[in-house]
């Protein structure tokens, strides 16, 4: 920020006459004069939505520490955030020096070679390694071994569902939990009790399901050695349930984020969603904000743990050498103070990847949407489980056509077996490109 | 005033100044673009590496494009949406370029223009107000249908069956004006003298459509087809806007531009992309000459 922006918005609040602006004019031209004190380095920071403002929220901490170093945050919606670093990464032209990525995209960066390896001597981030949630680590860990990202918070996978609703039928969540199968018959039931949806959206469902069982180190539709996992039991367990709920009308036909979706929690039609944590957060903020109190939090069926998203500060390997030994320590700053990584929880509602922060007496808050529940013990258990999976680079187009052949085989009634040992073949062509 | 000698530009050079503003931009965004993607093409190439990060794969990149299925999906679709949206535009525009000629005056101008302005209109205005228009519940086609014939509301944008009508449809609507606008300028260039003469020795005004209209306006009809065919077949920002950029359900809207441009930038594979966009230039060449072969008159052929 320059002292002209400065002086600037010192005019704003003491509403401007015509002689203070002239007297603005003035002192712009005398500037010169005060820039002694000016940052003289400037650290960008490219970052999508709430990190943005989780890393506009730690500025003033980094300024006590780091007078002269201002921090410039390029802040993109989501999708344009990824391409946009995807492009600076391909042709190493206006990289940021910190770069906030995604957890999928983590994956999907970790072997191109664009990110630095933060266990470089000058990072060392294997030291930390034991601070950190042990799958979110894992997971910034590329096939050489590298480590291209620090995590800063994480999404465990969650099972949320209306208490009154499940009252209503009789049910407790206990009733959902023991298997997938288990959860489906407790929608019946639901269905009849009070017409409402067990979930908006099936592939919410399947995706979870798919995700469920990995062993360490595999991917949702690759093994490690690019072997197409999509025509195994896993998936077409996922699809039977899937055609199961979609007889038994217990899915809303609703894509996620739609108007329609948030319109079937905001009318009761909807008794349960599956995802991460931070789901709670949305709903709560504004998919629907009405039904406080009326939500909890459990443990997903089948005892499924899985991960749901996260985020990671990287620095890319092209970025200005000069900046790097800064970029790491905003990145420390970030990952490893529980007071930024409990007040990132605090506003953003970001689960700590950092253990310390939760093990923190403040960590544990009582959530007013879930009732007064304390839900946040359930997810970090739950974070304890997990295990980090391996992103093919394909997955994104896998996951597509899963969900294509999830469509063909609900809506046009295309036998399961065809569907995905169609997928398998697609998958096979492309999975060592 | 006299410029100095060393500022003023010798005749030489002058032509080679004047153009070269426009050499620059072409050939920066045109010969530069189309060069690096046949350069791609032959690559593999993981792009967040850094452009060092390219391989020589040779064929690869073709034969994989040709043995895999979305992107014959992808061309089929492509070539459905050409014909259903191409055809009527040329069927319709042809006969109310002639009743536009023929029934407006004064009011001709206006007329035209009000057939024109889907085609200046942005794309994203019409697809957010085409999104409106087909929308499940709440739009204006399902109203009318329902008011009219009594159909149940169909899910346009969503249901496999009817994206494709649906697009279609947009495509038509709007590049029937342009194509319009195109035929009635070739009818103003033919000789009045013709029709006066033709209705002297008594032919109806569809012998006159028939044999003088259309013989005159053939090259261009050639044009107007030869440019459906082109734009159809790269067919990419209704299809795109409308399905989110991810092709609708079950990729039934998913043209081969809209597949490729995933290709590249969702699937991150540049060289597949690129691969496929050269093949998808080899069918555009192939019909574009077929067209040709079509219009081409009988004496020029024999």
């Amino acid at each position: 920020m320059t002292s002209s922006d400065d002086f600037m918005r010192g005019v704003r609040t003491f509403a401007p006459s015509r002689r203070t602006v002239l007297g603005a004019g003035l002192a712009a031209a005398l500037a010169p004069a005060v820039r002694a004190k000016e940052p003289r380095i400037t650290l960008t920071v490219a970052a999508f939505p709430l990190v943005d403002q989780i890393v506009k929220d730690a500025i003033p901490q980094w300024q006590q520490r780091h007078p002269d170093v201002a921090i410039n945050i390029v802040m993109r919606q989501y999708d344009d955030h990824h391409t946009a670093m995807t492009t600076a990464l391909s042709t190493a032209v206006y990289l940021p020096d910190v770069m906030a990525l995604e957890a999928s995209y983590v994956g999907k960066f970790s072997d191109g070679g664009g990110l630095s390896d933060l266990l470089q001597p000058r990072y060392d981030i294997a030291r930390y390694k034991d601070r950190f949630v042990a799958y979110a680590y894992d997971q910034a860990v590329n096939k050489k071994g590298q480590v291209v990202a620090a995590p800063t918070d994480i999404g465990p996978g969650t099972m949320l569902y209306r208490k009154d609703l499940l009252d209503r039928a009789g049910l407790v969540a206990a009733d959902l939990q023991p298997s997938w199968d288990a959860y489906v018959d407790a929608g019946i039931k639901i269905k009849k009790a009070t017409g409402a949806n067990l979930i908006g959206n099936v592939r919410t469902f399947k995706d979870l399901m798919i995700r469920g069982g990995l062993k360490q180190g595999q991917g949702i539709y690759f093994d490690s050695d690019s072997n197409v996992l999509v025509d195994t039991p896993r998936f077409h367990r996922a699809f039977e349930l899937s055609v199961r709920m979609r007889r038994n009308d217990l899915e809303g036909h609703l894509e996620t984020w739609s108007n329609e979706w948030a319109e079937g929690f905001r009318r009761n039609m909807t008794a349960t969603e599956l995802g991460g944590s931070w789901m709670v957060g949305q709903l709560a903020n504004w998919v629907a904000p009405g039904t406080k109190g009326l939500w909890r939090a459990a443990q997903l069926p089948e005892s499924t743990w899985v991960s749901y998203g996260g985020t990671y500060y990287a620095i890319p390997r092209d970025s200005d050498p000069g900046k790097k030994a800064l970029a790491w320590e905003l990145i420390e700053m970030m990952t490893l103070d529980p007071q930024r990584q409990l007040a990132a929880l605090k506003t953003q509602d970001a689960f700590p990847a950092l253990l310390s922060a939760q093990a923190d007496p403040s960590f544990d808050q009582p959530s007013e949407f879930l009732g007064g529940q304390h839900a946040r013990l359930l997810w970090r258990e739950a974070a304890r489980h997990i295990t980090a999976t391996a992103v093919h680079k394909q997955a994104k187009f896998a996951e597509d056509a899963v969900n294509v052949a999830l469509d063909s085989v609900l809506d046009d009634g295309v036998p399961i077996p065809k569907a995905l040992s169609d997928v398998a073949r697609l998958l096979e062509l492309r999975a060592r490109r | 005033m006299k410029l100095p000698a060393f500022l003023r530009l010798s005749p030489k050079w002058a032509p080679y100044v004047f153009i070269s503003p426009f050499l620059v931009l072409f050939a920066v965004f045109g010969i530069f673009p189309l060069c690096f993607s046949l350069y791609l093409a032959f690559q593999s190439w993981e792009p967040t590496g850094g452009l060092k990060a390219m391989e020589f794969v040779g064929l690869a990149n073709f034969a994989f494009a040709l043995k895999d299925a979305w992107f014959w999906t992808a061309l089929k679709n492509t070539l459905w949406l050409a014909i259903a949206s191409g055809v009527p535009q040329h069927l319709v525009a042809l006969p109310l370029a002639a009743f536009i000629h023929a029934s407006f005056k004064r009011l001709r101008d206006g007329v035209i223009a009000v057939y024109f302005l889907p085609y200046i209109t942005s794309t994203v205005a019409i697809a957010i107000m085409f999104n409106a228009l087909f929308s499940k519940d709440y739009g204006l086609v399902n109203a009318a249908l329902a008011q009219l014939f009594g159909m149940s509301h169909v899910d346009w944008l969503h249901d496999v069956g009817h994206i494709k009508p649906a697009i279609a449809f947009i495509v038509f609507w709007r590049y029937v004006g342009f194509n319009t606008v195109l035929y009635l300028a070739a009818m103003q260039t033919i000789p009045g003298e013709l029709y006066e003469a033709a209705t002297l020795d008594g032919a109806s005004r569809w012998r006159q459509f028939f044999h003088i209209t259309l013989p005159s306006i053939k090259p261009m009809i050639f044009f107007g087809v030869t440019l459906s065919v082109i734009g159809g077949l790269q067919l990419f920002e209704e299809p795109f806007i409308l399905t989110g950029g991810k092709g609708g359900p079950q990729q039934s809207a998913m043209t081969s531009a809209v597949y490729l441009f995933r290709e590249a930038f969702d699937f991150n594979d540049f060289g597949g992309a690129s691969a496929m966009s050269w093949l998808l230039f080899v069918v555009v060449a192939l019909l574009t000459w077929l067209t040709n072969l079509a219009f081409r008159t009988r004496k020029e052929a024999a």
